[in-house]
């Protein structure tokens, strides 16, 4: 029998492994795969499809999305660094509540950004670049803050400090010490903000002008407004080349400029004097900026002629021309998908962050990641492609939404979860299974207590994820079952003020329940659970 | 020259530096000398212009510089670990305060400067690969390039152990009286104030309790707290005042006035301790190889020569 027991174990755990290897190779690879084939087979032979590659559309689009990505990632760095060194070297009253503000406009779909700025930008913007690009801005500046924020805190102030004694002024200072000793977060910030904005969808198909599509976007254009399969297929393959080629780039920038960790860390000090002026107007001025679209959004969803109301939020009880159902319907969908989606996420993303847990387990950690790297909007077109024949035909299914959503959600879920297990103590287990528990009572009473913060936030972030997808679901959701976004995007795409109050009513429903969302997972998180 | 006037740092309520005045004479090499949070290292950043006094002056050379932001006071600054900038190598580190000048120039000045800390040929290692008295002399060298009129230490021995502490201790001696620079040193290590400050100011919850001479210092405590923290531990009523009595004036002879509780062997000498009958505690230091041990009855006596009056009655 004692022989039995370590294939018995071993045979577990291929099945745990199983269930996200599964669950990817259906609602992942194989979608990937049709967008494969569709653009490089033509009636059964490959047919390399150059004509759309060298087309001059297409040289247009992907150029456009490459000098947009890299204007949108300076503009970024460049407005998120003074904020970032107000939160990162100083402490004073409010500083928590300011670093939770920043965070805002990132949880928040892109979806409502973009219908935010609608409501902020003049005229004269819409549909220029710029509203692209400062609406990028809004949305990335947390990263900056973060990323960057948590490296600097950890930056030992008398490095500069030095550098002062022997003459260097407070640029170099900046330029020549404090810079460079930042490039590996300031490389990974850049990075990130980069392929957020390369593979921006709500936010171009909102505010870019007839000129100003990307390639996610105009994907989303050839597929789903032009049905020229083929094009987007394409034009889908040349997005994940250049979506892998920045991660590796990026992934080498990283190790090579390496820096230099200093010894210690200096604790945040009160700002004195001059320094004091300085870190409040940019902490004030900052989160203004970030407040102004959100104050925007909402004033514009109360307005109604001659003064402010609630019509457009009692509005969304009744049918309109611009969805199948009423808005309030698009409401109930979104919880019920996300709850779906959410469900979905954990039962798989669990056994792969018990896997990726695991010292052996690292593989399908970085495995569970993929779909991260791969646009939405690329995802639901290879939705579409992959399950419109048996055997999997599911066509017209509501299911397809949860499913693209809980792919998208389900590397959070992973994320979260892994690292938690990884905290658990392995001296607690052993101590627990020297007390006579079996490994069941072991996970049960130890680790499950341990790691639940870590399942609620999961559950949460999967939840919020879902709740404001957009590329993917836009592309899948069936006319009579639209979710939030979907349903916003329709307002939007018809003239009249009322279906733009409409929409804008919609995204603040949005926005709320999404901070609201982001709120549990983060109380969630933080706390009520042990600490080892 | 350095003057510190009347400078007082508040950190809310509570007060860092409190109207503290100093000075350093040119060339002089002086010991800020005390407790962790007794302030020192704040007034080496207060002279450095790295923190701002609430209150108070600070001149060098006879000018106001309070208002002199650090990187316009030319004003050298050592910390206890290097922090050396871990991005350039070790001569791009001693190089940065020589901005402006000519490539070649650097080039030699640095390897004038990483000779004189006895480091020649370092110019090219990444300062990772240092030892801590290695990356300790480079910060040396880096704060001297600029040739800085005054030169702040901030415990620059203090993580280093052994012989190397000593040799680096012995060089520092060396090198500040060969360039005769105007240090000023911090450290919380009376060996090592004593070895290297001309004079000694001992500092306590933010205010100077006493500046001398080592010699003085040992010779004549201003009180109790200082004596005591100079390691002195005979601080008893003598006579019907408080007095230090060294432990080599305490003389144990058989008889019946106190027992021996401990007997300690440190070197050449041996430490005993004595608990008297009239409930003093008093040490004894004897470099005899026949000794009294513990639980023996002695006789004390006191050679009046070995009692140092304290000025200022203060309970220890």
């Amino acid at each position: 029998m004692d022989g039995d027991r370590p294939a018995l174990r071993r045979t577990a755990r291929a099945a745990v492994a199983g269930v996200p290897l599964v669950f990817l190779a259906v609602f992942f690879v194989w979608p990937l795969a049709a967008i494969l084939e569709r653009s490089l087979v033509e009636d059964g032979r490959l047919d390399l499809p150059f004509d759309v590659l060298v087309a001059r559309e297409t040289l247009d689009v992907t150029w456009f999305t490459l000098w947009q990505a890299t204007a949108s990632t300076a503009l970024t760095l460049a407005a998120g660094l003074p904020l970032t060194w107000a939160l990162a070297r100083f402490s004073f009253p409010g500083r928590r509540l300011a670093e939770a503000l920043v965070l805002i406009p990132f949880v928040l779909p892109t979806i409502v950004v973009a219908t935010a700025f609608l409501a902020v930008l003049p005229d004269a913007l819409e549909g220029t670049v710029w509203a692209i690009l400062v609406a990028h801005v809004f949305f990335n500046v947390a990263v900056v803050v973060y990323l960057v924020g948590a490296f600097w805190g950890q930056l030992d102030g008398r490095v500069s400090d030095v550098a002062a004694t022997l003459g260097a002024d407070p640029a170099r200072r900046f330029l020549a010490v404090t810079v460079p000793l930042l490039q590996p977060a300031l490389a990974a910030a850049a990075a990130i903000v980069f392929l957020f904005s390369f593979t921006s969808f709500g936010v171009i198909v909102i505010l870019g002008g007839p000129g100003y599509a990307t390639l996610e976007a105009e994907i989303y254009n050839q597929a789903a407004r032009l049905f020229d399969l083929r094009t987007a297929a394409v034009l889908a393959l040349l997005q994940l080349a250049a979506v892998t080629a920045a991660v590796a780039v990026a992934g080498r920038l990283e190790r090579r400029l390496g820096g230099g960790r200093t010894a210690r860390s200096t604790p945040r000090r009160r700002p004195a004097g001059r320094e004091r002026v300085v870190v409040t107007l940019v902490v004030a001025v900052s989160l203004a900026l970030l407040a102004v679209p959100v104050a925007a959004l909402v004033e514009r969803s109360l307005s109604v002629p001659g003064g402010y109301g609630l019509d457009h939020f009692r509005a969304l009880a009744r049918e309109t021309p611009a969805l199948l159902v009423t808005p309030w319907h698009a409401v109930v969908n979104s919880f019920l998908f996300a709850g779906l989606a959410a469900a979905i996420a954990l039962a798989v993303g669990l056994p792969a962050a018990a896997v990726a847990a695991g010292r052996r387990g690292g593989w399908l950690g970085m495995l569970v990641l993929l779909p991260l790297g791969v646009s939405a909007a690329m995802l639901g077109f290879g939705y579409l492609l992959a399950f419109d024949e048996p055997p999997l035909d599911l066509r017209g299914s509501p299911w397809l939404v949860p499913l693209a959503q809980a792919l998208v959600a389900m590397p959070f879920v992973v994320r979260t979860v892994a690292p938690a297990l990884r905290a658990v103590d392995d001296r607690l287990r052993e101590a627990a299974a020297v007390l006579g528990a079996s490994p069941a009572r072991v996970r049960r009473e130890i680790v499950l207590p341990l790691v639940a913060p870590a399942l609620g936030a999961a559950a949460a972030i999967a939840f919020a994820v879902a709740l404001g997808e957009f590329g993917a679901t836009v592309f899948v959701a069936r006319a009579d079952w639209p979710t939030l976004p979907v349903a916003i995007f329709r307002f939007l795409g018809r003239p009249g003020a009322e279906n733009v109050g409409q929409a804008m009513a919609l995204a603040v429903t949005l926005a709320g329940l999404t901070v609201a969302v982001a709120l549990a997972a983060a109380r969630a998180r933080a706390g009520r659970g042990w600490r080892p | 020259m350095i003057r510190v006037e009347a400078v007082r740092v508040a950190l809310g309520p509570r007060s860092i530096l409190a109207d503290l005045s100093l000075e350093v004479a040119a060339g002089e090499t002086l010991t800020l000398l005390g407790p962790s949070g007794s302030g020192k290292s704040t007034l080496l950043r207060v002279v450095a212009g790295l923190q701002q006094p609430t209150s108070g002056r600070v001149l060098l050379d006879g000018t106001d510089v309070t208002p002199v932001p650090a990187h316009r006071r030319g004003v050298g600054l050592v910390f206890q670990d290097a922090v050396l900038f871990p991005h350039r190598d070790v001569g791009r580190n001693v190089a940065f305060g020589l901005a402006g000048a000519g490539k070649e120039e650097v080039d030699r000045r640095v390897e004038a400067l990483l000779e004189l800390v006895g480091l020649t040929g370092f110019a090219r290692r990444a300062v990772g690969t240092l030892s801590g008295g290695e990356a300790q002399r480079v910060a040396l060298a880096r704060a001297l390039a600029p040739a800085p009129r005054v030169l702040l230490l901030d415990e620059p021995l203090g993580s280093l152990d052994g012989p190397l502490r000593d040799r680096l201790q012995d060089d520092l001696r060396d090198l500040f009286a060969r360039l005769g620079l105007t240090v000023v040193h911090v450290t919380h290590d009376v060996a090592e104030a004593f070895a290297l400050g001309r004079r000694v100011a001992v500092m306590r919850e933010g205010r100077i309790a006493q500046v001398a001479t080592p010699q003085e210092l040992w010779r004549h405590p201003a009180d109790a707290w200082v004596a005591g923290f100079l390691g002195m531990r005979n601080i008893v009523v003598h006579d019907g005042r408080r007095v230090v009595v060294r432990p080599e004036a305490v003389q144990l002879s058989p008889g019946e006035d106190g027992t021996v509780v401990t007997a300690e062997r440190r070197g050449p000498s041996v430490l005993i301790g004595v608990r008297c009958d009239d409930g003093r505690t008093l040490e004894s230091v004897t470099t005899a190889l026949e000794h009294p041990a513990p639980g023996d009855r002695v006789r004390v006596a006191i050679d009046p020569s070995g009692v140092i009056a304290l000025d200022t009655e203060e309970p220890a």
